[in-house]
């Protein structure tokens, strides 16, 4: 098979402007991956399945990744002119601006994003894996990706999962609904973020405790905001 | 007298319009075979629209199983996920084992012993015999056959299953693989029983094939029905003894060369049809390619450690990065995808379970068909609840 690289570049000559990122992978297993821009992701795939030499005709796992935002702190060495008071050389003291380096923490947050990832098999050459992935804008309301189900039909089920677990909307899906939970389930349980409901049942004479319960329940489902599957789709 | 209209609100889609037939005769009939059909093999149901006896719908439906397995691994150290992986596929914990062991092997680049591999290919191929011989049982089970085939073929688990639970202490959930080597080391008692039960395969698969593969019911059953084409099975994903029974040369023994299975002799049995009849052969046929595979490795097993000296027990952390690793499970591509961010635990850990993906076409293989050869067509492709639904 050829090197990531070398499809990159083969990628990169059939498909003009086709945004095709190199991933390193630092384990020892050394699968390095392709991060396609979802716009040409299409084309790309097309290309990859129907080209004589790669034929990645057998699409064999699709994944999402969850990445939060994460909050990084890094050390910053900064020089600034302060003024500091000095004896001056008749013994009066004066104001003079002086430079000095101080260390600063910065903290600034790193944008989440979810992650599509495909395990692409050629079945006719007996190579792989290729791994591709996609990015999406963001995790909230621009989590949409093409969907690559038309070119293999093995991403069906597996970006329906996608979807149902972790909420990314794939664009051209055939037959796009949830498939391991059930319809009215709201909010995406794979996410890093996903709270798990509380143990409420409802009673039919609640007091003391159980009201207690039912009003930190009730507060729960208002305040929590969970993830709206139908709104997320608008 | 007055009628009291009811006030309570009907659930959506209870006044749906009735479906009418492509051919505009008659209305369909909309069944829901499953959670609770005997045919289901667990809790899977299919919502099938029937013109007359006649399939011309067909949705299945997931999820009565999941407990989000993935979700539940995200939480644990990488071994503690081990014996949770027995119960993905519960008729073959020890590929699943194998699976997982091999996906973090990759991912930390561990080394595994001579010893330790031939112990893994002895167990996987019992695993492979047991799960077809099964199988096929369950197949004949559904086209009416009732109990005794299925009797026959777990006559001969039941001496597989023995082996297991003498080695590992648990008939089923065996948790017996670990990252770099195996658990506790097979003894020469052990060796000498295996030797003996798989002295006596041939001669079950032998009588097994005399019972059924010319039998009149099955062949009219089975043969033509629920054809698969192979350009419609590589593209759907499928993989395993339904792909090559579509005629697909891709065993993934063969093409990755996992584990030391480049040191046997064994073919790969092909399909030319691709329909329900084919399947059971190419699995009957697997059966005694097992066998061979099994001699092999029971006259080679060398001796030896059967876990890698430098292997980590306590305390594993590998290195952040990601890795997908795969076998060919008795089902399919049973693979394992792990994304490592140096913690004790994996950041990502997605299961591949072939028994979902190859029910990707199983619409496409019932149209057409009668409600009655749906069933035959589900069992042929050979599935399990607790992996398609994790």
């Amino acid at each position: 098979m050829k090197s990531v690289e070398e499809i990159k570049t083969a990628i990169e000559a059939a498909v003009p402007g086709a945004g095709v990122e190199f991933v390193s992978n630092p384990s020892p297993s050394a699968q390095h991956s392709l991060r396609l821009a979802p716009e040409s992701a299409v084309a790309v795939a097309t290309f990859l399945r129907d080209d004589v030499e790669l034929a990645f005709d057998f699409l064999s796992n699709v994944t999402g990744v969850d990445w939060p935002d994460k909050e990084v702190t890094e050390k910053v060495k900064v020089t600034r002119t302060v003024t500091k008071t000095v004896d001056g050389p008749d013994g009066q003291k004066i104001d003079q601006p002086v430079e000095e380096t101080v260390e600063e923490t910065r903290r600034h947050v790193e944008p989440g994003y979810l992650e599509a990832v495909y395990h692409l098999f050629s079945v006719e050459n007996k190579h792989g894996p290729l791994v591709i992935r996609m990015r999406t804008a963001n995790r909230t309301d621009q989590t949409d990706l093409p969907s690559l189900t038309p070119i293999w039909r093995a991403a069906e089920f597996q970006e329906r999962e996608v979807f149902d677990l972790y909420g990314i909307i794939f664009a051209g899906h055939p037959d796009l609904r949830r498939i391991l939970m059930w319809p009215e389930f709201k909010d995406f349980p794979m996410r890093k973020d996903y709270v798990e409901p509380d143990d409420f049942e409802y009673e039919p004479t609640p007091h003391d405790e159980v009201l207690k319960r039912v009003q930190e329940h009730k507060n729960r489902e208002q305040g929590a905001g969970n993830r709206d599957q139908e709104a997320a789709a608008k | 007298m007055t009628v009291v209209e009811s006030k309570s609100e009907k659930p959506a889609g209870w006044n749906r319009p009735p479906v009418i037939a492509p051919d505009g005769e008659g209305e369909l009939l909309e069944v829901a075979m499953g959670p609770h059909h005997p045919s289901t093999h667990g809790v899977f149901r299919m919502d099938v629209a029937l013109d007359g006896e006649r399939v011309v719908r067909l949705k299945p439906v997931f999820g009565y199983l999941h407990r989000n397995h993935e979700k539940i691994a995200e939480g644990a150290a990488y071994i503690a996920s081990m014996p949770y992986t027995d119960r993905l596929d519960y008729f073959c914990s020890l590929t699943n084992n194998w699976a997982y062991a091999l996906a973090v092997e990759k991912l930390a680049g561990q080394p595994v012993p001579e010893r330790a591999e031939y112990i893994r290919v002895i167990l996987a191929e019992l695993t492979r015999v047991q799960n077809h011989a099964s199988s096929i049982g369950f197949l004949i089970q559904e086209m009416g056959a009732s109990g005794t085939p299925l009797m026959y073929a777990f006559k001969e688990r039941e001496k597989i299953l023995d082996l297991f639970e003498s080695l590992t202490g648990s008939r089923m959930m065996c948790n017996y693989m670990r990252f770099g080597g195996c658990r506790v080391d097979i003894s020469a008692p052990w060796l000498d029983a295996t030797r003996k039960v798989v002295a006596g395969l041939p001669a079950f698969v032998d009588e097994f094939e005399a019972l059924l593969s010319t039998n009149e019911i099955l062949m009219a059953r089975c043969q033509g029905i629920g054809v698969l084409r192979p350009e419609l099975a590589v593209n759907a994903g499928v993989s395993g003894p339904m792909l090559r029974a579509s005629g697909v040369n891709y065993d993934i023994r063969k093409v990755d060369h996992y584990g030391i299975y480049d040191r046997f002799q064994f073919r790969i049995p092909l399909g030319d049809h691709g329909d329900i009849y084919d399947r059971y052969m190419v699995r009957v046929l697997e059966m005694r390619e097992s066998i061979k595979i099994l001699e092999q490795a029971l006259k080679d097993i060398p001796a030896g450690p059967i876990m890698d000296a430098k292997a980590k027990l306590r305390g594993f952390r590998p290195k952040p990065g990601e890795a997908y690793g795969r076998i060919e499970a008795p089902k399919g591509e049973l693979g394992f995808y792990l994304i490592s961010d140096g913690g004790p635990n994996p950041y990502r850990y997605r299961v591949r379970p072939p028994s979902l993906i190859n029910l990707t076409i199983l619409e496409d293989m019932c149209l057409g068909h009668n409600v009655a050869d749906v069933v035959l067509i589900f069992g042929s492709v050979d599935i399990v609840l607790g992996e398609v639904d994790r």
